[in-house]
C-alpha cells in the first residue's frame, strides 16, 4: 500500500465528489417532483395514464440502471435525441429514482385519512389547493424516511454513470488509478469518500427534514 | 465486417444470459451462506460481535457496489491471489448480498415476540437449538417477500460486473452494439431479457407480501 500520490489527487477527488453531489441534488429535486406528479396521476388521472404510469414503474424497477443509462445515452441519439453525458446521467437517474419514489409517495398519499380532504373541501378549498396544501405535506411527512433511503441509494448508484464519461467521483478514480498504477489504494480512498458522503447525506436529510417537516421524522 | 441478423443478436444475448443467471444464483447462494454467519454475529449476545456485524452491514450498504467490485478485483491480487473477473464478480456480489440478506433476516428475528425465545428456553433447548428449531424457521418465513425482492435487486446488480470485465449479458451487448451500431435495438433487447427474468420474481414477492398481510 502506498499513498504518496494522494496529496496531489485531492483536487481531482474533490472535483469528482462535487459533481456527484450536483448529480444527486438535481436527481432528488427532479425525481421527487416527477414522482409527486406520477403518484397523483396514478390515483386521479385517466385510465390510460394510470396504466402507463403502472407499466413505467414496473419496467424501470425490473431492469438494471446501467442498461437504462446505456439505452438513454447510446440509444436515444438514433431517435435524433442527443444528450450530453451529464444530462443523460441526470435524466437516467431522475427517471430511475422516480419509478421507486412514485410508489413511496403513493403510499404516503394513501396513508393520509380521507377526512382531511373532506374537511378541506368543506372549508371551500379548491381540489388543487387541497392536494398541495393539505394532503401532500402530510404524505411527505409520513414517507420522508423511505424517501431519504432512496436518495442515499441513488447517490451510491450514481457511481455507474462514470461509464458514460460523466466526470464524477468514480470517473476521477478511474483516471487516477490509470495514472498512479495504484488501483487498490485509489478505489479504497474513493470508497471511503463515498461512505463519508452517504453518511453525511443521510444526516443532512434527517436534520433538514426535521426542520422543514416538523418533529417526528427519524 | 460481420453481419448480424436480428436472430444472431438475440441468440448471442440469450447465450450470455446463462452467465447472468449463473452469477445471480452463485451470488445468492454464497450471500445466503455468508449472510447467515453475519446474522449470527448480528443477533449475538455479545456487544462487540453485534457491533462488528452492524459495521459490516453499514459498510456494504453505505458504499457503491461498483467500488466493492473494484476493490475485490484489484485487492485480491495484492494478497497474491490470481483473480479472474468471474471470481471477483462472485466474491464481490456474495459479500454485497450477505450484508443485505443478514439485515433482512435480522428484521425477521427482531419481529418475533420475546416469548418465542422464552418458550424455547423453558423446553430446555440451548441457544443453537432455539435458533435452529424455533427462531430461524419463523424469521425466514416472515421475511420471504423481502428476500425474493432482494434477489431481483441482485439479478439487476450483476450488470455491474460487466465493468470489471465479466462476460455477462451487458458486456456481450456492448460488444454486439460496437459491431452493429444499433444501440436502440440491442439495449432494448437486454432490458427486455432482464425484465423477463425479474418481473415474475417481483410479482411473486408481491403475492407473498399480500399473503403475509392477509394472515
Amino acid at each position: 500500500m502506498a499513498f504518496a500520490w494522494l496529496p496531489g489527487a485531492l483536487g481531482d477527488i474533490a472535483h469528482g465528489a462535487a459533481t456527484t453531489i450536483l448529480l444527486i441534488a438535481v436527481t432528488t429535486l427532479a425525481g421527487t417532483l416527477l414522482s409527486i406528479l406520477g403518484a397523483a396521476g396514478r390515483r386521479n388521472g385517466p385510465v390510460l395514464l394510470r396504466r402507463a404510469i403502472g407499466w413505467y414503474v414496473e419496467v424501470m424497477r425490473n431492469t438494471p440502471f446501467l442498461v437504462q443509462l446505456f439505452f438513454i445515452f447510446f440509444g436515444l441519439p438514433s431517435l435524433g435525441i442527443r444528450l450530453d453525458p451529464i444530462l443523460a446521467a441526470m435524466l437516467a437517474m431522475t427517471l430511475n429514482m422516480a419509478a421507486y419514489t412514485i410508489e413511496i409517495v403513493g403510499a404516503g398519499l394513501d396513508a393520509v385519512p380521507g377526512g382531511q380532504t373532506e374537511a378541506a373541501l368543506a372549508l371551500g378549498l379548491r381540489p388543487r389547493q387541497v392536494f398541495i396544501k393539505i394532503v401532500l405535506p402530510q404524505a411527505l411527512k409520513i414517507i420522508y424516511p423511505a424517501l431519504t433511503s432512496q436518495i442515499v441509494i441513488m447517490m451510491l448508484e450514481s457511481a455507474v454513470v462514470s461509464q458514460i464519461a460523466v466526470r464524477e467521483l468514480t470517473y476521477e478514480a478511474d483516471m487516477l488509478q490509470a495514472r498512479t498504477f495504484r488501483s487498490f489504494e485509489t478505489y479504497f480512498v474513493v470508497t471511503l469518500v463515498y461512505l463519508a458522503m452517504s453518511m453525511a447525506l443521510r444526516r443532512l436529510l434527517v436534520t433538514g427534514g426535521r426542520r422543514a417537516l416538523g418533529a417526528g421524522v427519524s | 465486417m460481420i453481419e448480424f441478423t436480428f436472430w444472431d443478436i438475440v441468440r448471442n444475448l440469450l447465450l450470455a444470459t446463462r452467465w447472468t443467471v449463473l452469477l445471480s444464483l452463485a451470488a445468492f447462494v454464497g450471500g445466503a451462506l455468508v449472510g447467515m454467519a453475519v446474522l449470527f454475529f448480528r443477533i449475538s449476545k455479545h456487544k462487540w460481535s453485534r457491533r462488528f456485524a452492524s459495521g459490516y452491514i453499514a459498510l456494504f450498504q453505505g458504499t457503491p457496489l461498483l467500488m466493492q467490485l473494484f476493490l475485490m478485483f484489484f485487492g485480491l491480487p495484492m494478497l497474491g491471489l490470481r483473480i479472474e473477473p468471474w471470481t471477483a464478480a462472485v466474491l464481490g456480489l456474495t459479500f454485497f448480498a450477505s450484508a443485505y440478506l443478514a439485515e433482512i433476516w435480522r428484521s425477521g428475528v427482531d419481529a418475533l415476540p420475546r416469548g418465542q425465545w422464552d418458550a424455547g428456553a423453558s423446553l430446555g433447548l440451548h441457544y443453537l437449538q432455539e435458533l435452529r428449531l424455533i427462531i430461524l424457521p419463523q424469521a425466514f418465513s416472515i421475511t420471504r417477500a423481502p428476500t425474493v425482492g432482494f434477489l431481483v435487486q441482485l439479478i439487476k446488480s450483476t450488470a455491474l460486473t460487466s465493468i470489471i470485465g465479466f462476460e455477462e449479458l451487458v458486456r456481450t451487448s456492448n460488444a454486439i452494439n460496437n459491431a452493429t451500431f444499433e444501440p436502440f435495438k440491442v439495449y432494448g433487447l437486454v432490458a427486455l431479457i432482464f425484465f423477463l427474468m425479474c418481473f415474475p420474481l417481483t410479482q411473486y414477492a408481491r403475492s407473498l407480501e399480500k399473503r403475509a398481510a392477509a394472515r
